[in-house]
């Protein structure tokens, strides 16, 4: 890919990003009086704040150029991570769980599982969580240290500390509400900057019909039926009849019940967002505002990757690299690159640059809260002062950026370490969700059952990795590391479904035994606003209708099957 | 929160509008059109922005007199 030409309007828009937000720090600090301000953004922002960061700090930009990607791998089946993916395990937290996080006195999802189960598993999502978002954080700052070397450029060591000097400066000064700002900031950047991206990519098509004729005569020479990159369940059958090969079964059950549920009804990047909210109201309205931009968002991002799908069939070496190989990430900076004059391609940069950071903020200051209250307070030094822990969060985001940092470095020099990391993570996340679901849903569960059904869960996880392989793996981090290949999956996608699938089965009936053979260890009165059958409901009569979050569930809903069956 | 994130917004977002406004009225009819079919994109994405940021500004300001009245 070669580089861009940057003129002085383009820098120019970048410095005024630049400028707003340290600006925005700076103007938050003299809020920044407690411990609940700095971590918790004081509990005091309003429900369309907090639920387009709660989509936006899922925004990053990785996740913007990997849909690209998957956009362009395997066609429009990729909404499958926008909308079975995501909107039914937002509905589900918005009306059922948030009652819990938000009614219960938990500052964290950590802290939730102390408060319902017991200390040892509130220790292990901690530290588990702790880890991953720093990891999280300093992947960020290594692709964007990448991009901007590649792109612009950039010396990469310069990029990455000034990137994360600035979101250090920013978080610093406002902690949360500053990253929350932040990530609203972001997400009208990516819509405003990649809308003309769209217009322009479609335009130079020659239109959408055009797009899918172009399509349909790729996926034939790719042996799929004419519409299989433009289909989302029409081909799903079997996995051999479409590009992403995987089957109707294993998306709805492994996407989207398991891996969706588990990411965003209990990753506390996401649930903090909703947890920093006004009310409960406010709380259990952030997901399900946030999911009408999320439902309308592959069309800026996987578009893109339709269209350089196309752009193919008219130049093939658009998403070939200079040694030759197919790289999919080029999608984004490839159309970049084709439809953008100076000016506009400043604000596409800048929109780019404003994901990857906010992304690093999201994560620093998701570390922080659970670094503070559930690791440091929990553990190192508890009963101390308020203005102690407001001084620990503040050292807390140096020591996160700090930390990231050398993550960066790690992963810019052992890329298969990083591999093998972000593949634990993935075992400890799996069975998660079937946790919380008992931990709600019915009080019988108790702690010891808890803990353990999340260690079984985990090594459910690993195991299963360890038996099967995708086609055509050729690293252990890829599967079958016992030696003994069981099963063979059509691609890594439906092996990582079936994995979730694997974890959260044997977790839940692991749970369910061992809770029935050990004692309760909470009392009734414990678990009230804890469990869902020892909590008063919830009325929602006071609201008018569009603030009723049912009403608003239902709508998220109908919009979500009625997408879902235009593009069947 | 004392600061009303509207405001943030709808500065940034009508600068940002006026430089590419500026720019793309400056660069009419410029080769670097040539990547966009010669549809003058800063221009119209300048226009929009300004908009939207006006938008957020006058939202602001309303909700501003609201509290105090």
């Amino acid at each position: 890919m070669e580089s861009f030409k940057l003129a002085f309007v383009d820098y120019a828009i970048m410095l005024v990003y630049f400028a707003f937000v340290l600006g925005i720090g700076w103007a938050l600090k003299r809020y920044m009086k407690s411990a609940k301000m700095f971590l918790e953004a004081g509990r005091a922002l309003p429900a369309w704040v907090t639920g387009l960061a709660f989509i936006s700090a899922n925004l990053g930009a990785l996740e913007v150029m990997g849909m690209a990607a998957s956009g362009a791998k395997y066609g429009w089946m990729t909404v499958h991570f926008y909308w079975i993916g995501a909107i039914p395990a937002m509905i589900f937290l918005a009306l059922f769980m948030m009652p819990f996080y938000y009614g219960s006195k938990a500052r964290s999802v950590p802290e939730y599982l102390k408060l319902r189960f017991d200390e040892k598993t509130r220790g292990f999502n901690a530290f588990a969580f702790a880890i991953m978002t720093i990891f999280a954080s300093g992947i960020s700052m290594h692709a964007l240290a990448l991009l901007a070397n590649r792109l612009l450029g950039w010396d990469y060591n310069l990029s990455l500390w000034i990137s994360a000097a600035i979101v250090l400066a920013y978080t610093y000064l406002g902690g949360l509400s500053s990253a929350i700002y932040n990530e609203v900031l972001q997400f009208f950047l990516i819509v405003i900057g990649f809308f003309p991206l769209v217009f322009l990519g479609l335009k130079g098509i020659g239109g959408w019909e055009a797009m899918k004729a172009k399509l349909d005569i790729l996926a034939q020479g790719a042996g799929f039926q004419e519409g299989a990159f433009m289909h989302t369940w029409k081909y799903t059958g079997s996995p051999n009849s479409n590009p992403m090969g995987v089957e109707w079964f294993g998306v709805v059950m492994g996407l989207g019940f398991v891996l969706s549920f588990g990411y965003w009804c209990t990753n506390f990047l996401v649930v903090q967002r909703a947890m920093a909210a006004g009310s409960m109201n406010d709380a259990q309205r952030t997901p399900l505002i946030g999911a009408f931009p999320k439902m309308l968002i592959p069309f800026l991002v996987i578009v893109p990757g339709l269209i350089a799908l196309a752009y193919t069939t008219v130049s093939p070496d658009f998403l070939t690299d200079a040694s030759g190989n197919k790289d999919y990430n080029l999608v984004i900076p490839n159309l970049m690159a084709t439809y953008f004059p100076n000016g506009v391609l400043g604000l596409g940069i800048t929109a780019l640059l404003a994901s990857f950071m906010s992304g690093m903020a999201g994560n620093v200051t998701a570390f922080n809260t659970v670094w503070t209250y559930d690791i440091y307070q929990s553990y190192i030094r508890p009963g101390q002062s308020d203005k102690h822990y407001l001084r620990v969060g503040q050292l807390t985001t140096v020591f996160g950026v700090l930390v990231s940092i050398l993550t960066a470095y790690v992963a810019r020099s052992f890329n298969n370490l990083m591999d093998f990391l972000q593949l634990v993570f993935a075992f400890v996340n799996a069975p998660l969700f079937a946790t919380f679901l008992l931990g709600m849903f019915w009080r019988r569960t108790t702690g010891h059952a808890a803990f353990w059904g999340l260690i079984g869960g985990t090594l459910a996880a690993a195991l299963h990795h360890g038996f099967t392989v995708p086609a055509g793996a050729t690293s252990l981090v890829k599967g079958g590391w016992t030696g003994f290949v069981l099963h063979t999956y059509p691609n890594e996608m439906a092996q990582n479904f079936w994995t979730a699938i694997w974890a959260f089965s044997f977790c839940l009936v692991l749970t369910i035994i061992i809770s029935l053979l050990t004692k309760p260890n909470k009392t009734d009165e414990e678990l009230k606003g804890l469990v869902y059958s020892l909590t008063p409901r919830l009325t929602e009569k006071e609201y008018v209708w569009y603030k009723k979050p049912t009403v608003l569930a239902l709508f998220v809903g109908i919009v979500a099957l009625v997408l879902s069956i235009i593009y069947w | 929160m004392g600061v009303d994130i509207k405001i943030p917004i709808g500065l940034m977002f009508s600068i940002l509008g006026i430089i590419l406004t500026v720019f793309g009225v400056i660069s009419n009819g410029a080769p670097i059109y040539q990547h966009s079919f010669n549809i003058n994109i800063n221009l119209w994405s300048g226009i929009f922005m300004l908009v939207f940021g006006g938008v957020m500004l006058l939202l602001a300001y309303l909700s501003k007199t609201r509290k105090e009245s």
